[in-house]
Formats: structure tokens, C-alpha cells, sequence
């Protein structure tokens, strides 16, 4: 069981910069994320977009602004479950709550920030009829373990930069690779464009492009898949492994089950005070919350944020009297006990 | 009727039709106008915020208007998504303007991730 103070669902920006303010406060987080890696939307959607009204920045990448965030919640070493899905909360007779992810991961904490923005990152899954009764039996939309593909034939379709890398990343594992795309051009990045068409050159991968696949067959795991052509008819591909790779997109999933006031997709904050949700204990901050007057910016995010790590820390310490400082004033001191702080003013006889 | 607006005619995921009144005055694209009418769930559209990078917008144009010609990413967008027809449109890349009074678009079913 992964014990922390506060339990924070969602690693995008609002969650990473919500570890800051609790770090200030001496208080320790760990964050779920289904993403295999940390910044929510700004890592997954538009890493390379140009962010321009964070405030104090005219200008600034939106992975960049993921890099700078990991940098300022370092000194509070915050903890990770990533790559897992929160599925279920449990409220206990202590009043701590444990969230389990869909892989069985159990966390504890006597507070949760749910910071899960538009949803959990879920792969798009092609509407082919019988796709569903094939997942983990051939069919996977995302690749955890490339070791799996070791020496076995597979069929990737999509026209982007995870069909493109993974499809030259399995040309060493798998003993045959095919990439499967409605069209003859790829959206990717330029030298990942480049490196498949080297390796069709080579042989080492199979294109086919203007097409679709429309059908999966096998008895009790994918054997073969029915590709369209957009003008040469039907191929039959004998395959071990369907990988569909169209992009991921949230969806709020289960977190819409744990008994939190909804509206509109969102869930309902108390925004005159705290962020908390209906349920004592569980706040929402960021995109995933709503109330009058919400918007869905980052800047708004940090807000809720800041305001929310106050209240956590009065639950957690009811008895302990605070007053907010300034990070100026007072520094920042990690949890390895090293301190950024101001320079001292230099006095200092001229004459 | 404000002269400034046009009308459009949408039909919804679940086949209702709605007949609304959109601004060519907003700098506003049809995603954003079928979200400001909530004619979609919050969360089901303009999830890339009309960049042309998730195609939940995606939509088909049933009437004969002569849109703006597609983009570069539109049309790579476009060739990623599910449920895609000849007529097929991304709704973040039409702007509101007064040429595209009486348009009349359906919406593409959302594509499936659960
Ligand atoms: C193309 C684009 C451009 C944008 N431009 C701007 C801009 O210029 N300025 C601005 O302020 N904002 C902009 N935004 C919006 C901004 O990105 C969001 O406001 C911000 O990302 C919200 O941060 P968040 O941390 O609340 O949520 P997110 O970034 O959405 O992160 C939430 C994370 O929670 C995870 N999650 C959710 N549920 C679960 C669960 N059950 N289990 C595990 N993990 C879960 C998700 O996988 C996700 O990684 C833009 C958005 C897009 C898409
Ligand atoms: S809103 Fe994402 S493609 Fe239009």
C-alpha cells in the first residue's frame, strides 16, 4: 500500500503544481496518472504548441512548461503511479480513503486532489465490428512491454508519430511488421517519415497504404485481418497482434461513479472556499471541476491549486495554527532538507 | 434577426436537428458555435481546442456551400478518424462567416474509447 498525505489523480500541469504548494506546506504527494508519463494534456495533446498567457511567460512551449513544473516540484519529491487507471475509492472507519487503479495498485491518503482535467487519456479504438471480443488476444492499443511482439508477425494502422516510431522500434522484435494507413502520406515527424521509408526500402517493413482494415479473424486470437483497398479490393493478412495506434482521448471514466456531484462532465467544487467536492476529504482542481464562472486555463488551475492546499493541510492538522508565507521571504526547503532561498542583503563598508 | 448573424442547421449525435443563430462578428468556428449551443456534451468536442489535432469535431456537410478549402492538418486530421465520408469536415476549421448562411451539417459520431 503507497501511503502519502495527499493522493493526487491526475499528473497534469494543475496536479504537478498542486505537489509545489503542499511541498511549502510540508506536506507530501503522490500522483496517479493513466498517462505513461507526466503534464496531462500539455504533454500528450500539443507538447510543441506555444503557450502564451501563462502569466510571467510572453512565451513558453507547453512541454517546456511540463519540464519547468517537474523542475519546481523536484525539492518535494513527489511519487508516482503511472502507465494505471484510478478505478475505485473506498472511504475507511479512520477517514483516510484508498483508491486502487484498474492494476490493482493501492494507494492511502487522508486527501485526495482529483486534478484528472478533461478525463483519463484513453486510446481511440477503430470502429470495427468484432474489435472488442480480440483485446489481449492480439488486439492491443497500447504497447506496455514491445517484448511480447518478440519473433511474432504485426499489423499496426495509423498515420501518426506512435505508428510511425513503434512500427521502426518493432522492425528489431517482431520477425515481421506491417503499417496499415488510409493514406499515402504520414503525419509524423519528418526523420521518423524518413526512417520507415528506409526500412521499406530495405524490406524490413511492409506498407500498406490506402487502406483499412475492416475485419479481424481467428478462432480464439487474432489470426488474420481483412484490409481494404481503396482500389485494389480486400487483402487477407495472416498476423499475431492488431496494433491500432490513433491517438488517446479523455474520458472521465470512472471517476464519474464515486458519488461526486456531476454537471456537465465535471465535477461540482465549493469555489467560495476550499475546491472540495460534496464528499469532505476529495477536491477537484483544474479542468476536471466546475462551478460559476469556471474556466478551463492553466492559470485557473493553479489557483484552485494553491487555494485547495491550504484547507488539505487544515483537515490533516486541525489543531496546527498557520499563516502563509512568501516563498521569498522564507525559501524553499526540499524534503532533503536543502533550502533555495534569497541572498542575504551584503553590507559592506565602501570607504 | 441581428444582421450580423447567419443561420445554420445542425443535427445532433442522437438525429435531432436544431436550427440556430450563429455570429460571422466573433471570430467563431462551428465547433465552437454547436459548443456554445451545448448541442454536444461537454467533453465530447473541441477537445484539441480547434487545432485540427483530435477530430471531435469532425462533421458531415450535407448542404452544397463552398467552404474554405482544407488545410494541410485538417485533411491529415481527417485521415486518422473513424466514421469518415466524403463529405466529412472538421468543424474547428470553418469560420463563422456570412457566405455559410443556411449551412446545414450532422455531426459524426463520437469515436469510441471505453
Ligand atoms: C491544444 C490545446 C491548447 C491549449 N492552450 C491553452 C492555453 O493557451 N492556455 C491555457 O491556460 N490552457 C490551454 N489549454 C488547456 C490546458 O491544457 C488545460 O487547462 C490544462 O492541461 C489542465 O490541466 P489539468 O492538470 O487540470 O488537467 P490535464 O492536463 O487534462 O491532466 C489531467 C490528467 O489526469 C489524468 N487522469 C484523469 N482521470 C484519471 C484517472 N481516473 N486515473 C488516472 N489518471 C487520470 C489524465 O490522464 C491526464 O493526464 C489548451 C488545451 C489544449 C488541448
Ligand atoms: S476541435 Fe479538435 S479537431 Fe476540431
Amino acid at each position: 500500500m503507497i501511503k502519502t498525505d495527499i493522493l493526487i489523480i491526475g499528473a497534469g500541469p494543475v496536479g504537478m503544481f498542486a505537489v509545489f504548494e503542499a511541498g511549502l506546506l510540508k506536506l507530501r504527494c503522490h500522483l496517479i496518472d493513466a498517462l505513461p508519463q507526466e503534464g496531462g494534456q500539455c504533454s500528450e495533446i500539443y507538447p510543441k504548441k506555444p503557450i502564451y498567457d501563462i502569466p510571467g511567460f510572453p512565451e513558453v512551449m507547453a512541454g517546456e512548461l511540463i519540464d519547468n513544473l517537474a523542475e519546481q516540484i523536484k525539492p518535494f519529491e513527489p511519487t508516482y503511479t503511472l502507465g494505471e487507471r484510478a478505478e475505485t475509492i473506498e472511504k475507511q472507519e479512520d477517514g483516510t480513503f484508498i483508491v486502487t487503479t484498474n492494476r490493482g495498485t493501492k494507494h492511502n491518503a487522508p486527501i485526495i486532489f482529483i486534478a484528472g482535467g478533461l478525463g483519463s487519456f484513453e486510446p481511440r479504438k477503430p470502429p470495427i465490428p468484432n474489435i472488442k471480443e480480440y483485446e489481449d488476444r492480439g488486439v492491443e492499443y497500447i504497447i506496455r512491454d514491445p517484448e511480447i511482439y518478440r519473433n511474432k508477425k504485426v499489423v499496426i494502422s495509423g498515420g501518426g508519430d506512435s505508428a510511425l516510431d513503434w512500427s521502426v522500434f518493432l522492425t528489431d522484435v517482431a520477425s515481421e511488421v506491417t503499417l496499415v494507413h488510409r493514406r499515402n502520406e504520414f503525419r509524423g515527424a519528418l526523420d521518423s517519415v524518413d526512417k520507415v521509408a528506409k526500412l521499406y526500402k530495405e524490406g524490413k517493413i511492409n506498407l500498406i497504404t490506402e487502406a483499412e482494415v475492416k475485419e479481424i479473424r481467428g478462432e480464439e486470437k487474432v489470426e488474420s485481418l481483412l484490409i481494404k483497398h481503396k482500389t485494389k479490393g480486400d487483402i487477407i493478412k495472416e498476423t499475431d497482434h492488431f496494433i491500432p495506434l490513433f491517438g488517446l482521448s479523455p474520458k472521465l471514466g470512472p471517476i464519474a461513479n464515486w458519488g461526486l456531484e456531476i454537471q456537465k462532465n465535471a465535477i461540482i467544487v465549493n469555489n467560495a472556499l476550499d475546491y472540495q467536492t460534496n464528499i469532505p476529504g476529495i477536491f477537484a482542481i483544474g479542468d476536471v471541476n466546475t462551478y460559476p464562472g469556471k474556466l478551463k486555463l492553466i492559470l485557473c488551475g493553479f489557483h484552485e491549486a494553491t487555494i485547495a492546499v491550504q484547507y488539505a493541510y487544515n483537515i490533516i492538522f486541525p489543531d496546527k495554527r498557520y499563516v502563509m508565507k512568501y516563498t521569498t521571504v522564507n525559501g524553499v526547503t526540499g524534503f532533503d532538507g536543502e533550502t533555495k532561498k534569497a541572498d542575504a542583503t551584503v553590507v559592506k563598508s565602501i570607504i | 434577426m441581428d444582421d450580423l448573424d447567419i443561420t445554420i442547421k445542425i443535427t445532433d449525435r442522437e438525429g435531432v436537428k436544431h436550427e440556430i443563430q450563429a455570429p460571422t462578428d466573433m471570430a467563431m468556428n462551428v465547433m465552437e458555435v454547436i459548443r456554445s449551443y451545448e448541442l454536444a456534451p461537454e467533453g465530447t468536442i473541441g477537445i484539441c481546442g480547434g487545432m485540427a489535432m483530435c477530430a471531435s469535431c469532425q462533421c458531415y456537410v450535407l448542404s452544397d456551400h463552398e467552404l474554405p478549402e482544407m488545410g494541410i492538418d485538417e485533411d491529415m486530421m481527417l485521415a486518422e478518424a473513424f466514421y469518415v465520408e466524403d463529405n466529412s469536415r472538421l468543424g474547428c476549421q470553418i469560420p463563422i462567416i456570412k457566405d455559410l448562411d443556411g449551412l446545414e451539417i450532422q455531426l459524426a459520431p463520437e469515436s469510441e474509447s471505453e
